[in-house]
């Protein structure tokens, strides 16, 4: 729950995703290092001094980080675009449009995420006769549009009312406003927040193990119906998720802290 | 003498906002080239009368031409209203992530279609006119208060508009940086520019206006040369206001 500062103090308040430690919070920062320095001591111990059956788990395991990578990415992209249009939808002036979205927000809120996820998998399925990658990156990318359509809608109206009334003022359509000029300064201010839902979304795509695309937690799952070393074998999935979260939030923390330096 | 041309012609304009009335039928008319300024207190209706001629507010009665083309109406064409009134606001309402340069030349190529070439070039005048040309590829973050004023209103010249509003331009400025922005203003009313200003510089009236428009509870109170309305205003409430601002 870290609520991220834009330029002139105004707050987006996100309410999902990793703690992000910046330069300013002396508490997270310390907290962080000692996780991760706990993490990667624990899975280097488990790795090279116990070794057996650890560095067999991990080599397995490890092979589903390009699925659940490649899946966050795609997904990543997938509900920005969708959010973008959700968060337009939410602000216009037409009616039905802020019904579209205000409907799309709610029921996404309302429903939990693998269940949303397992229906929009098989009723995809039904329909279109998706692969499972796809199918997946969709029904995350519309799980997620919803909350980027929140981002978007308050990072629009966190900018200043006056931008939008000097760009009409000079004779622009309010299209071309909110394209040059509200869009681009709305962007700046989300960025850490859409970092932030990245580090969520990662975790949260480990859902897709149950609709058998073979990423990290699949891959382990796999391994323990072979070799029933289920508490072994989680604890490196559960690792190893850890530092890769760990590291995005500092990668996150770090890129908000040199934009606010270049105010 | 010729006939002057009539720039603004606002006929019984209304702005009803629910709760108060801010403009209760107002007539007034401004020719080409005259400056006029708009004085009251806060609450008059004097910056909603402003915004209401390239319709940053919608009337809610009444009719006004800009150059006569109507605001209001099926024959309404907002988008030439717009090109043909410039607009400087108090905040300044800069694009931070465009250089002044790029704040300045946007508009014409974005709505006027001109190219990035005459659009340059155009702008490279402007901020040479209010005595920017060192900073045009500065931000807007890099730019004190009265530099940010003068590039907006070098910024609503560059659609080359037949009319300036000006609302407030000077009251989000330190002091000293106050007479920078006013000089701009002042050229610009020499050069014959056709200006309507909402401002309590008493200064700037007595040396540019042609009239001073005195608001008071979304009316007109009384209309006079400056001289005239600041030495001997006929109206109580124009002098119970000059009274305290003087």
């Amino acid at each position: 729950m870290a609520p991220l500062e834009k330029q002139g103090g105004t707050r987006i308040d996100v309410t999902d995703g990793a703690l992000l430690p910046t330069r300013g919070d002396g508490r997270i920062i310390d907290s962080w290092r000692i996780t991760i320095a706990f993490a990667i001591l624990a899975l280097l111990t488990l790795l090279f001094i116990t070794k057996d059956p650890y560095d067999q788990i991990f080599r397995v395991v490890i092979k589903g980080a390009p699925l659940t990578f490649g899946v966050t990415a795609g997904a990543i992209l997938g509900s920005i675009i969708l959010g973008l249009f959700t968060g337009l939808g939410q602000i216009a002036r037409g009616r039905v449009l802020n019904l579209i979205a205000g409907v799309y927000v709610e029921l996404i809120r309302g429903i939990p995420l693998l269940v949303q996820l397992i229906f929009i998998y098989f009723a995809l399925g039904k329909f279109f006769h998706l692969d499972g990658l796809p199918a997946a990156i969709i029904a995350l990318s519309i799980c997620y549009g919803a909350y980027m359509g929140e981002i978007f809608r308050a990072g629009i109206q966190a900018i200043p009312k006056g931008q939008m009334e000097a760009a009409l003022a000079l004779g622009m359509t309010r299209g071309q406003a909110m394209r040059l000029i509200i869009l681009p300064q709305t962007m700046k201010i989300i960025i850490p927040a859409i970092g932030n839902e990245f580090i969520a979304m990662l975790k949260d795509s480990s859902l897709v193990s149950v609709i058998a695309l073979r990423d990290i937690l699949r891959r382990g799952r796999e391994h323990v119906s072979r070799t029933f070393l289920s508490l072994e074998t989680y604890a490196v999935v559960a690792l190893v998720y850890l530092v890769i979260t760990l590291i995005l939030s500092k990668m996150v923390a770090t890129m908000e802290d040199r934009m606010n330096k270049h105010e | 003498m010729s006939e002057k041309r009539l720039m603004v012609d606002i006929r019984g304009a209304e702005k009803d906002f629910g709760i108060v009335m801010a403009l209760k039928g107002v007539n007034l008319t401004v020719d080409e080239g005259e400056v006029v300024l708009i004085i009251g207190p806060s609450g008059s209706g004097k910056s909603t009368l402003l915004r209401s001629i390239n319709r940053l507010e919608a009337l809610t009665g009444g009719q006004i031409f800009v150059d006569g083309d109507p605001l209001v109406g099926p024959e309404a064409d907002i988008r030439k209203i717009r090109e043909e009134t410039g607009m400087v606001f108090q905040d300044f309402n800069l694009f931070p992530h465009k250089t002044a340069l790029e704040n300045i030349s946007m508009a014409p190529m974005k709505v006027k279609g001109k190219t990035p070439e005459e659009a340059r070039a155009k702008a490279r005048e402007l901020l040479k006119r209010v005595g920017l040309e060192d900073r045009e590829k500065s931000y807007p973050g890099q730019l004190s208060g009265g530099q940010k004023q003068r590039v907006a209103i070098a910024r609503a010249l560059a659609m080359e508009p037949k009319v300036m509003l000006f609302d407030e331009p000077t009251s989000a400025l330190d002091p000293e940086m106050v007479k920078e922005v006013l000089d701009v203003m002042l050229d610009l009313a020499q050069e014959g520019m056709t200006m309507m200003v909402v401002s309590h510089e008493m200064g700037f009236a007595r040396a540019a206006a042609d009239r001073v428009v005195f608001m008071d509870e979304g009316e007109i109170v009384e209309i006079a040369p400056p001289d005239v309305i600041f030495d001997h205003a006929e109206e109580e409430r124009t002098k119970k206001f000059l009274k305290h601002i003087l």
